[in-house]
């Protein structure tokens, strides 16, 4: 294996791990705030349990989340060193800008949160986990304004002595039109998941005979809630989704045809599916295909022009030289295909579950009950695909139309140090994966916590003998 | 002044920040043994650092990504030059900080243990790696005319390096003992206070050595004058732990730890990174930086936030003032 697959191999595994915890820790920080609020507003301890109990969740995932995102910008330096002496100038602000605006803010705040419920005002307690959210939605922009860059480069110039990409306008690359697009697609997607964990952990608890009675109002409001959330959420990635495909074609026609395996340019275009291909997908056996629909997707009108694999390769070939300026076709085919469907089946079950609950009934399906374990996986299986196709479709590109991926990785590095890196993080990350979701199953298991009772002598504050509300 | 020697400034701030606040997380955790005879007693130790340590960890994901966006060069070369360190340094943050979260999750005793395992071998070793790394910048490296470091893993492990990487770990100890005697009450208070005092000397006389041989290297004077202000914060703070001042002990430790980064920076200025094979290939403040137009923006967002994040940083610190006590720690 070269030093360049090998690379490749640790930023994939890497990055698709760490953004297992990201659009949990995102998503259910800002539901987690929306249960506190309700209980701040209406007093109902029903909502404080529910903070408390998804709190928990929450806290077991961010921990994950934030230990593997130092290893994300160590990472650029480490294995992608002329990567970053070529984009530095530009690359570098986004994530340094958002560790300063960001990752302080969620945090110091989220510190405050977990341990200051006995420290701080009621309302000040609650501002900690609103703003700690507001800190997650607020990284994820910055790092996708970065991410926009390599899929669309906007507001820079390339120096012609140094040879390297340099900024030219910040703005721009602030409001680059695929970040504007991408962060609400990634917010839906963080909101699709958290919403589907929510629902599908509460539907269990419903689903139990022995959860106690008074729980159960608690978890219906929980499954209503997770539900409502991953239906809009769904809408919303949708919504979004179809813009950035019409951004795409005009961006990344390669990545759109690569989508669709659509070789020749077709006009209208039709969107298949599945198909069966030969194995080395560039034949089509069969094919389930609806007129017209790629047409659609790609420039919103039924019968436009899309075009084909071979025919951007051809334009690539005059545009930058000779050489392969394709993706892997049937990954790509495929990623986006799971990417949408996965996402779909969470938003189907979500309906499913509310149906179940109607009008005060008890769950009954038992074929609901078999699929409730695994509807927290579905958004994020759908996620890792969504972001697969992303960057894989964008190969041979590290930074489109400007460098070349195998141009971006670390010269002085050898393969020994690679293959090490590789396999120390793909072993630690196997272990913790298992110890968080044996963690994440012990407390959604466990049901709602007893709240402590009211505390009514205020004079032992006084003495620094009372217990920490909350202790490591 | 230019703005490559403001971000020159800015990046050396992020970090002596990142020192003097991870930096008594770091001994917290490689006391959790000598300070933690009992499960009640280490978890009194983990949650003095408990509300805080994550934000002290931005510090260096900041001064990370500062240097790849100010000094892109420096970054790059640094990054991929000193990978095995830096690959151990994240295995063990990583470790440390999921334990934090995760040693109070079950009630098992092994479940426990292991976990503390994780927080103390992942403070020693990066509290070790960052001043074998540090140290070797100031030094020079082998850095060709590419700007590519040349030098493989056992360049690094020079005895200066080691000797730098000593002086980092006694001191963040020192500091965390020092940290302890001011956040906890009771027993843990008396025992940090005297192992600082038993351990001050080892901590004095490493951390001199270091500077001496820091000053014999550059032989820069400002640099000098403030690695003796360094060495006398550091005395000043173990005789404050004598006389049972707390506060002015940590700052002692505190001022210590950021004077001798400080000392570290002003003798590489205006160098980030000096090349050992010939000094024109070394990286410095103007062929490692970003264009002015880059700087200009960062420059604009650091004034403007830096403050912010230090005022709400420091608030939570108040919010948390107390001090805890075996008494403090509730069941489970």
């Amino acid at each position: 294996m070269e030093v360049l697959d090998a690379s490749r191999w640790q930023f994939a595994v890497t990055t698709v791990y760490h953004f297992l915890f990201v659009p949990l820790t995102i998503g259910l920080s800002f539901l987690v705030a929306g249960f506190q609020t309700a209980w701040v507003r209406t007093g109902n301890e029903k909502w404080l349990k529910l903070t408390k109990f998804y709190g928990k969740l929450f806290l077991i995932n961010f921990a994950m989340g934030v230990v593997t995102g130092i290893v994300q910008e160590f990472q650029f330096g480490m294995n992608w060193s002329a990567y970053s002496r070529y984009v530095g100038d530009i690359f570098g602000a986004p994530l340094a800008i958002e560790g300063l605006l960001a990752f302080f803010l969620e945090s110091t705040f989220l510190g405050l949160w977990i341990f200051g419920w006995d420290k701080l005002s009621k309302r000040i307690h609650l501002a900690c986990i609103w703003i700690a959210a507001a800190g997650t939605a607020l990284s994820a922009y910055f790092i996708l304004a970065a991410n926009s860059f390599m899929q669309w480069p906007v507001g820079y110039r390339v120096n012609a002595t140094t040879g390297r990409a340099e900024l030219t306008d910040f703005w721009a690359t602030m409001t680059n039109k695929v970040a504007l697009i991408t962060f609400p697609h990634t917010l839906f997607g963080c909101f699709l998941t958290a919403g589907a964990l929510v629902m599908a952990v509460a539907l269990w608890h419903l689903y139990r005979s022995k959860t106690p009675k008074e729980d159960r109002a608690a978890f219906r409001s929980a499954v209503k809630m997770g539900a409502i959330t991953t239906l809009i959420a769904m809408a919303g990635m949708f919504v979004s989704g179809d813009i950035q495909g019409k951004i795409m074609t005009e961006t990344q026609p390669m990545k759109m045809a690569a989508a669709e395996a659509l070789y020749e340019t077709e006009q209208p275009a039709a969107f298949s599916l599945f198909t069966i291909g030969t194995l080395d997908g560039t034949e089509e056996v069969y094919a389930l295909k609806v007129p017209n629909l790629l047409s659609f997707l790609a420039t919103g009108t039924l019968d436009g022009e899309v075009l084909g694999i071979n025919d951007v390769q051809a334009q690539y070939e005059e545009l930058y030289g000779p050489g392969d300026y394709r993706p892997n076709i049937p990954l790509a085919y495929w990623s986006f295909r799971g990417m949408i469907g996965f996402g779909a089946l969470a938003a189907l079950i979500a309906l499913w579950a509310l149906w179940s609950i109607r009008k005060g009934r008890e769950p009954t399906s038992r074929l609901l009950k078999f699929a409730v374990p695994f509807v927290p996986l579905f958004p994020l299986v759908g996620n890792s695909l969504g972001w697969i196709f992303t960057e894989t479709g964008r190969q041979p590109w590290i930074v489109f139309s400007l460098l070349k991926t195998a141009d971006g990785v670390s010269p002085s590095v050898s393969i020994t140090e690679v293959l090490l890196s590789f396999a120390a993080f793909t072993i630690l990350y196997s272990i913790l994966a298992v110890v968080e979701v044996g963690l994440l199953l012990k407390y959604a298991r466990a049901g709602l916590p007893d709240l402590p009772p009211a505390d009514t002598d205020s004079d032992s504050d006084a003495d620094g003998e009372k217990p920490l509300a909350f202790a490591y | 002044m230019e703005l490559v020697n403001v971000w020159f400034i800015l990046i050396a701030i992020l970090w002596t920040g990142y020192f003097i606040l991870e930096g008594f997380d770091f001994g917290v955790g490689v006391l959790l043994p000598v300070l933690g005879r009992d499960d009640t007693r280490r978890r009194v130790l983990i949650n003095t650092i408990g509300p805080v340590w994550d934000g002290n960890e931005v510090w260096v994901i900041v001064a990370g990504g500062a240097t790849f966006a100010a000094f892109p060069e420096w970054y790059a070369t640094l990054f991929s030059g000193f990978y095995i360190p830096l690959l151990l340094i994240l295995i063990a943050l990583i470790i440390r900080g999921v334990a934090f979260e995760y040693r109070g999750k079950r009630p098992e005793a092994s479940w426990k243990r292991r976990w503390d395992a994780c927080i103390i071998a992942g403070s020693l070793v990066p509290a070790f790696l960052w001043g074998v790394a540090f140290a070797n910048i100031t030094k020079g490296v082998p850095i060709d005319a590419a700007g590519e470091y040349v030098g493989g893993l056992w360049n690094l492990l020079n005895p200066y390096a080691l000797l730098g990487g000593l002086t980092t770990l006694a001191l963040f100890t020192l500091h965390g003992a020092v940290f302890i005697g001011l956040k906890t009450a009771g027993d843990v208070r008396a025992d940090a206070r005297k192992f600082a005092l038993r351990f001050g000397l080892v901590a004095t006389v490493l951390a001199a050595a270091f500077l001496v041989w820091t000053g014999l290297l550059h032989k820069s004077g400002p640099s000098i004058a403030i690695s003796i202000v360094a060495a006398l914060a550091l005395i000043g703070g173990l005789l404050a732990t004598k006389v049972g001042r707390d506060g002015w002990a940590f700052a002692g430790t505190a001022a210590a730890i950021g004077l001798a980064v400080i000392a570290l920076f002003v003798a590489l200025f205006p160098d980030v990174m000096p090349s050992s094979l010939d000094p024109a290939y070394s990286l410095n403040v103007d062929n490692a930086s970003s264009t002015p137009y880059t700087l200009k923006i960062m420059t604009i967002v650091a004034a403007v936030f830096t403050p912010l994040v230090l005022l709400y940083q420091g608030w939570t610190y108040w919010v948390f003032r107390k001090r805890i006590s075996t008494a403090s720690i509730p069941k489970g």
